[in-house]
């Protein structure tokens, strides 16, 4: 709803959705030759051409990509020629989305092309996540993304809210059900493996690896024209928290709750979510803060810990939750995205089919 | 539903400089955040959420500062994005604010852009390396001088039209305080007489480089309807992007920009901006950008843009004044830059431009532009809210 409480001014829908299939290097391929396949395949399933979109968003980061404006080159797989209406955001993807989504509200566009990627193969990225971080007081530590990670985990067992087997058990869930996702870079069984920073272990960490992602939306009839069963954007909303872990209860994650809210994900239950929980236990503080019980079907592909394409992982949650309502596999989906170190920024989504 | 009306009642910069090394990136940040509060008469309380852009993040090395710099520009509970669309950023992430408050998402949004640019060395940081480009350009200027000399070529410009350009901005900065730039003693031979960089720029005809922050407080119509002092309401404003290199793109006139230009008026209902834009600040990182755009945006016709340049039109008390401010050759924290073109536009038109005030200044455009003159962004701000 809007700040005044009263419906959006048009119902925005995501159309399609397309990905990459997540893999561990992708040496051969430039970002561009990565992104390529993804945004022809949005573009096939809706019978659109580039020229036919109205707003184009993409999300992306310049220390992924190791240059400065690296998203420059995107633009070439875009094919902005006519001059396109074009934006981008140094996040995740599934913020694009929302950039793009505030665009159609307006009424200056009709359809918007969203798109993210992101390679993580070419350096350490559990060293240059931690670039993210207060340069003066703890970016110095270099303190990496696993260990803020295995801090807040540790925290969740010390509050009696999980424990070790229980993250195995999340970690074995998820790829399981990433058997049946042939994008995903982790499919089936994965041993729980050895300390990799206690006290999380390989198991409960997700695959390093490159992807991309892209989704259409569309709004009103249009989305209708384009798609059998457009998965609706009932609300979108994305809250940040205090940088400095020190200062947060690591168990909990007001913001994604807060977001959940206004998005309104609490006024009738989902029958799926799909989190971008990249370590177990965070699914655990997800699951806590977003109110998802045990009837609803949580990470179907297999989230972040079957496939983790930074930058593009929380677009893909959307573009999951919103091709199973596409399917009819679900009526009513949350999507959640987030970023920077446990669970700082959240973003939640709630997507619905048209009534069977 | 028609858009919510937009505008802009607080704006706060900082003071620009080579370097602020007594305050830190949220520091800087927050310095010009209290200042458009204070502006609009607001508290952090008043913000619903916050946009904040800046230029590539490895000119201060911190990797999607928005996370960093959740707490110092009051966000902590609210929502907050980062948009980076090169050096257009600063526009871009104006509009980006300014769309949530027409598409009705919130009522009031905080909007900052900068760049701390003292941290490194930007013109290594655009240098960009082996495999990705060769080694043959060093900095922003040895990519724009080749394009510059197809514009002087190909209007028949004098090559003196650079450096009154620079002349003209230098002196216009001395009536600004926030500018990094106040060279007291500027004379147009000691322009002329500068060493030549990348011809035909000369040193005195580039942009510096800045550490500084600019931003603003946008609202709804309610919102405008409590501001104690008078809004800016924008009348148009539009993205357009297209690929940095490929056979027939005119960098002399890019034709993004012009398409840019074109939306904005026509949501504007400009018809002659010659006629109906009371003053302009464009985005002139290197001297001869001013004539190139003054054609690009419609001001003048193809080739004789430098004429406006040349016969004083462009002065601050022209017929159609450029960049009052003293513009990005007198102050260039990147990310910010944008911005401060959208900010003074505002300015203008609140009547609160202090003693670079256009008098009677009722519409004025904001532009900028960003990668290989392929991002564009740009405002058109009025005295009076939008009648359609």
């Amino acid at each position: 709803m809007t700040r005044d409480g009263t419906p959006w001014a048009r119902e925005i829908a995501v159309v399609a959705f397309a990905q990459t299939g997540h893999r561990r290097t992708s040496d051969e391929l430039s970002e561009v030759e990565m992104l390529m396949p993804v945004l022809h395949d949005v573009l096939a399933q809706t019978g659109l051409r580039t020229a036919d979109i109205g707003f184009t968003c993409s999300g992306s980061s310049d220390y992924l990509a190791g240059r400065a404006f690296s998203f420059t080159l995107a633009l070439d797989g875009v094919g902005a020629w006519p001059p396109i209406s074009e934006s981008h955001v140094e996040m995740d993807g599934a913020w694009a989305l929302y950039e793009a989504w505030t665009k159609l509200l307006t009424g200056d566009a009709d359809t918007a092309l969203v798109y993210a990627y992101g390679k993580s193969s070419p350096g350490s990225v559990r060293d240059v996540l931690t670039r993210q971080l207060d340069p003066y007081y703890l970016a110095p530590l270099w303190p990496d993304s696993v260990a803020l990670a295995a801090l807040q985990a540790q925290a969740l067992i010390d509050a009696g809210e999980t424990d070790e087997s229980a993250l195995a058990g999340i970690a074995a869930r998820n790829r399981e059900a990433a058997a049946a996702n042939p994008h995903a870079q982790l499919r089936g069984p994965v041993p729980p493996g050895d300390y990799l920073v206690r006290p999380l272990r390989t198991g409960d960490c997700p695959p390093i690896g490159d992807g991309a992602a892209a989704v259409i939306l569309a709004a009103g009839e249009r989305a209708r024209e384009l798609c059998a069963r457009p998965a609706w954007i009932r609300g979108v909303d994305h809250r940040i928290e205090a940088h400095a872990p020190g200062v947060r209860d690591l168990t909990d994650a007001p913001s994604a709750r807060l977001a959940a809210e206004r998005a309104g994900a609490f006024e009738r239950p989902v029958d799926t979510a799909e989190l971008h929980a990249p370590f177990t236990a965070q699914e655990v503080i997800l699951r806590k803060a977003l109110r998802l019980d045990a009837g609803v079907t949580v990470n179907p592909s297999g989230g972040a810990l079957a496939a983790n394409p930074v930058m593009a992982t929380g677009l893909i949650r959307i573009g999951e939750a919103a091709a199973r309502i596409h399917r009819g596999d679900s009526d009513r989906a949350l999507a959640h995205a987030t970023s920077g170190p446990c669970l700082q920024q959240n973003l939640v989504a709630v997507l619905e089919g048209d009534p069977r | 539903m028609s858009k919510e009306p937009v505008a802009v009642t607080g704006i706060g910069q900082t003071r620009h400089v080579a370097a602020r090394r007594d305050v830190s990136i949220a520091g800087l940040v927050r310095e010009a955040a209290r200042r458009a509060l204070d502006d609009a008469e607001l508290t952090w309380s008043d913000i619903d959420a916050v946009v904040i852009g800046k230029a590539p993040d490895f000119f201060e090395g911190v990797m999607m500062p928005e996370l960093y710099l959740a707490d110092a520009l009051g966000a902590v509970g609210k929502p907050m994005l980062r948009v980076h669309t090169a050096g257009s950023v600063g526009g871009s992430t104006a509009l980006v604010a300014a769309n949530l408050v027409a598409a009705r998402v919130h009522g009031t949004v905080l909007t900052l852009a900068y760049e701390k640019q003292s941290e490194s060395n930007a013109m290594w940081g655009l240098s960009l390396p082996i495999p990705f480009q060769q080694p043959l350009l060093a900095g922003a200027g040895g990519f724009f001088a080749p394009h510059v000399r197809a514009y002087v070529r190909r209007s028949g410009a004098p090559d003196t039209i650079g450096s009154l350009v620079a002349y003209k901005d230098r002196r216009n900065a001395l009536k600004n305080p926030y500018a990094h730039l106040h060279e007291h003693d500027i004379t147009l031979e000691k322009v002329q007489s500068s060493p030549m960089l990348w011809d035909p720029i000369r040193y005195s005809e580039t942009c510096p480089s800045s550490d500084g922050a600019c931003a603003m407080v946008l609202t709804d119509r309610a919102g405008a309807a409590r501001s104690p002092r008078p809004p800016a309401w924008l009348l148009g404003g539009a993205m357009r992007s297209e690929p940095t290199l490929f056979a027939g793109k005119d960098f002399v006139s890019p034709q993004a920009g012009k398409d840019c230009a074109a939306d904005v008026y026509r949501q504007a209902g400009i018809a002659d901006p010659r006629r109906d834009i009371d003053a302009v600040e464009m985005y002139v990182p290197f001297s001869w950008y001013e004539p190139m755009w003054l054609e690009n945006l419609g001001f003048a016709e193809e080739g004789e843009g430098w004429k406006l340049t040349e016969s004083g039109v462009t002065e601050l008390d022209g017929d159609l004044p450029v960049n009052m401010s003293g513009g990005v050759l007198s102050t260039n924290p990147i990310g910010a830059s944008g911005m401060i073109r959208f900010a003074e536009a505002a300015l203008q038109v609140r009547g609160q431009a202090g003693e670079h005030q256009v008098e009677g200044a009722r519409r004025v455009l904001g532009h900028a532009y960003g990668g290989g003159s392929q991002f564009f962004s740009m405002w058109l701000v009025g005295d009076r809210p939008p009648t359609s």
